[in-house]
């Protein structure tokens, strides 16, 4: 995610490093490659414009002149704009003191309102919220069926009639408060935004149910245009926030930045990938590192966080010293970070890691390997790999449908790590601490 | 083809809006005396807001600024009439690269490409319809097998269109499912093929191969299969759909490209930098939600259209 954008910027910034002092001419071709960068990282021409300004301003003045490091410095100023650009904190959903709160999506077709509609729901019931889902979209064929299967997938309620949209929602949030649901979300049909009669809808649903948030639902793969259709949807129906889609692939996501300038409205979360779990909360500082290169390890910690549970790393640390990791561990630890989302999206979030792996592609399938090889062992063989012989490997890859080779390369590579395990308790803490020096 | 572009139907489309950005070109120069930087500052800004990106722009600028050099044009007007023609020989440079063979081909089988939401099941039912009016006999085949209701939604459309439908199981393999598609159409002597595939992000390395595998099923069923590939592209792109179309036609080969959802305020200007780049012609657009919306993409219409 920005990979690219933060490379350019790197790479720009890098040449004025090299430089001992900063002049206007110098800044100026750096400027012109920032520009560059924004502009093919599809950030709106105006925004893009009034970034530069401000940047410049800021950079051909006596603080950069007189700063001993003027690449840092530039650096930190493009920082502090992209930062304000994009909001200083982030800002939460809000909810009603009485009755349910209504949250209600719009967004042009293929945006991904659906979809994130479900990953609204999964992520509120995991915090002890009752969803209920509206399917008010009776434009796309098979829409309402596509709500109503990820609602069973989520084990949660979805209302639909045949009613027309406004009428739809009306009676949805009454049957909601009638079962006592505390979080309807509504998934309204994509629109064009210069459809008169369709966005006229979406003003008389707001009429009607008085959402506490309307949430505009944005590809972050949009070009130029998201400008207008931010604007749009703004000017015909008011929005309160914006949840920004696919920002799991290499799209600069430029869009970010313009939605957020032209609208002055805040990005409220992200949509990473297919799973109904791919969905972050958007911090603009953390953005705004990612920008920068600089890694998003807030976001690591707490994924690690929401999928490990305090009790079971205690547990697996004190196995971990006492050296009685066995393939069970192992097994659980994997499901563990198959929790945590795919392997790609893991490692994007790694300070460093995220442009050197451009073009490599983690290969989530291995590890389905690796689950079936376990599951195909004895309860014996997996607290005791050593027993593991020639006729039980044989068996095992006959179970697992894999090969031998797979075998044994797991074998090797779970003795070799319970090696690592113990080296690394036998070594004193201030030898770990200079290995870990620059 | 026995139908025609209407270039009055785009042109409706693109002026639905009064805030049209290539719209503004002509107004941009009518409004300037003499050709100078200032001039020409514009028509980038104007370039550059229709998602034409970077490099085609610098491209067309400096074509343009050589033009009125080695042409010696003072008059402002002028200057439009270069640029059409500098975009056009980019598109058109493309729309030759690759071949009709399809024509020929019995039965035609197409695959559908694309990354998530551009509007591949819509775009689908308006080929199998367009094909179907022609006096075809078409088959859709659901090879999304991933997305919920996406089966429910092409069946949908294919009732609407009135052709043939191979259905298939959530999270069936898709390659099974189009290999089935052509064994079945081969059998049913159907004349087009349609298949959809489900929307993927191109950065996504298994989801990646496993588009590879469909087509090489395909070809396993009937050699040659597919004669197409189209990616749906959705005219709102910004620059990624330069990566899109590199990284789909690095995958599966794409032959022609579908421009969505044409029929916003957005331009479609991605096309512009991908013919510039890649050299991927762009062979239909589509311009609203009904069946009957889509048309054949012709350069020249499509750059009068821009311009209006």
């Amino acid at each position: 995610m920005f990979a690219e954008l933060s490379d350019r910027l790197e790479s720009i910034l890098k040449k004025l490093r090299g430089q001992g002092k900063l002049t206007e001419n110098n800044i100026k071709e750096a400027l012109k490659e920032i520009r560059r960068a924004l502009l093919e990282a599809d950030v709106n021409y105006k925004v893009v414009k009034d970034f530069i300004s401000k940047v410049e301003e800021k950079s051909i003045g006596q603080e950069v002149l007189r700063s001993i490091t003027p690449g840092q410095q530039v650096v930190k100023i493009v920082y502090d704009e992209l930062t304000l650009i994009l909001g200083k904190d982030s800002s939460v959903m809000k909810f009603s003191s009485s009755g349910p709160t209504v949250w209600m999506l719009a967004g042009l077709q293929g945006s991904g309102k659906t979809t994130a509609c479900g990953k609204l729901a999964s992520f509120y019931r995991k915090k002890g919220k009752s969803p209920f889902l509206i399917a008010a979209d009776v434009q796309r064929p098979a829409a309402v069926e596509q709500l109503k299967i990820l609602g069973k997938s989520l084990n949660l309620p979805v209302y639909s009639s045949k009613e027309n949209p406004v009428k739809i929602c009306q009676s949805g949030v009454a049957k909601a408060r009638e079962e006592g649901l505390d979080l309807v979300i509504i998934d309204t049909a994509g629109r064009l935004h210069i459809d008169e009669k369709l966005m006229e809808e979406l003003a008389l649903i707001k009429k009607e149910v008085t959402p506490q948030e309307v949430v505009l639902v944005a590809d972050s793969m949009t070009g130029q245009d998201a400008v207008n259709i931010a604007l749009s949807f703004e000017e015909r129906l008011g929005i309160d926030g914006i949840f920004l889609t696919k920002l799991d692939g290499d799209a600069r996501g430029g869009a970010a930045l313009s939605l957020r300038a032209v609208t002055g409205k805040p990005i409220k979360f992200v949509g990473t990938g297919e799973k109904l779990d791919d969905i972050e909360v958007f911090y603009p500082e953390r953005m705004v590192s990612r920008i920068l290169g600089m890694g998003d390890v807030v976001t690591l910690v707490e994924k690690a966080q929401e999928a490990i549970s305090q009790e079971e790393a205690e547990k697996l640390e004190k196995r971990l010293r006492e050296e009685q990791f066995s393939f069970k561990d192992f097994y659980s630890q994997l499901q563990q970070l198959k929790k945590m989302g795919s392997l790609d999206s893991i490692l994007s979030m790694i300070p460093g890691i995220g442009g050197s792996l451009k073009g490599f592609s983690v290969d989530d399938k291995a590890l389905v390997r690796v689950e079936a090889i376990i599951n195909s062992m004895t309860e014996e063989e997996r607290l005791k790999p050593q027993i593991i012989d020639g006729s039980r490997k044989k068996r095992i890859a006959l179970g697992s449908g894999t090969d031998l080779q797979e075998v044994n390369r797991l074998l090797k590579q779970f003795f070799m790590m319970k090696k690592m395990i113990k080296d690394f308790n036998k070594m004193d803490l201030r030898k770990l601490k200079t290995m870990f020096k620059p | 083809m026995s139908f025609k572009f209407s270039i009055e139907k785009l042109k409706q489309c693109l002026s639905k809006t009064k805030k049209s950005l290539f719209g503004k070109i002509t107004e941009v120069v009518g409004l300037s005396k003499k050709i100078d930087q200032e001039l020409l500052d514009k028509l980038e800004e104007v370039l550059l807001k229709g998602d034409v990106g970077v490099k085609a722009t610098e491209k067309i600028i400096q074509d343009l600024k050589n033009g009125v050099k080695e042409e010696k044009i003072v008059e402002p007007q002028k200057i439009i009439d270069i640029m059409k023609e500098e975009i056009l020989t980019i598109l058109q440079n493309s729309q030759t690269s690759t071949k009709m063979l399809s024509q020929e081909s019995n039965p035609l089988i197409i695959m559908i490409v694309g990354v998530n939401g551009t509007g591949k099941t819509t775009s689908i039912a308006k080929l199998a319809k367009l094909y179907s009016d022609q006096g075809k006999k078409v088959m859709v085949a659901a090879c999304d097998t991933f997305r919920a209701a996406a089966l429910e939604q092409l069946s949908i459309w294919a009732q609407r269109a009135g052709v043939d439908i191979v259905k298939s199981q959530p999270n069936q393999d898709p390659a099974s499912v189009a290999f089935d598609a052509v064994k079945s159409a081969l059998a049913k002597k159907i004349d087009v093929v349609i298949v959809d595939t489900a929307g993927r992000l191109h950065t996504k390395y298994n989801l990646m191969e496993e588009l590879k595998k469909i087509k090489r099923v395909m070809g396993k069923s009937l050699e040659g299969a597919p004669q197409e590939v189209f990616l749906v592209l959705d005219a709102t792109t910004g620059q990624n759909g330069i990566s899109q179309a590199k990284m789909f036609d690095e995958a599966v080969g794409l032959t022609g490209i579908i421009l969505a959802k044409l029929d916003g305020t957005a331009k479609g200007g991605i096309v512009i930098a991908i013919a510039n780049e890649l050299k991927i012609p762009v062979r239909y657009v589509g311009l609203g939600e009904k069946i009957d919306d889509l048309e054949e993409f012709d350069p020249k219409d499509f750059v009068e259209a821009l311009f209006l």
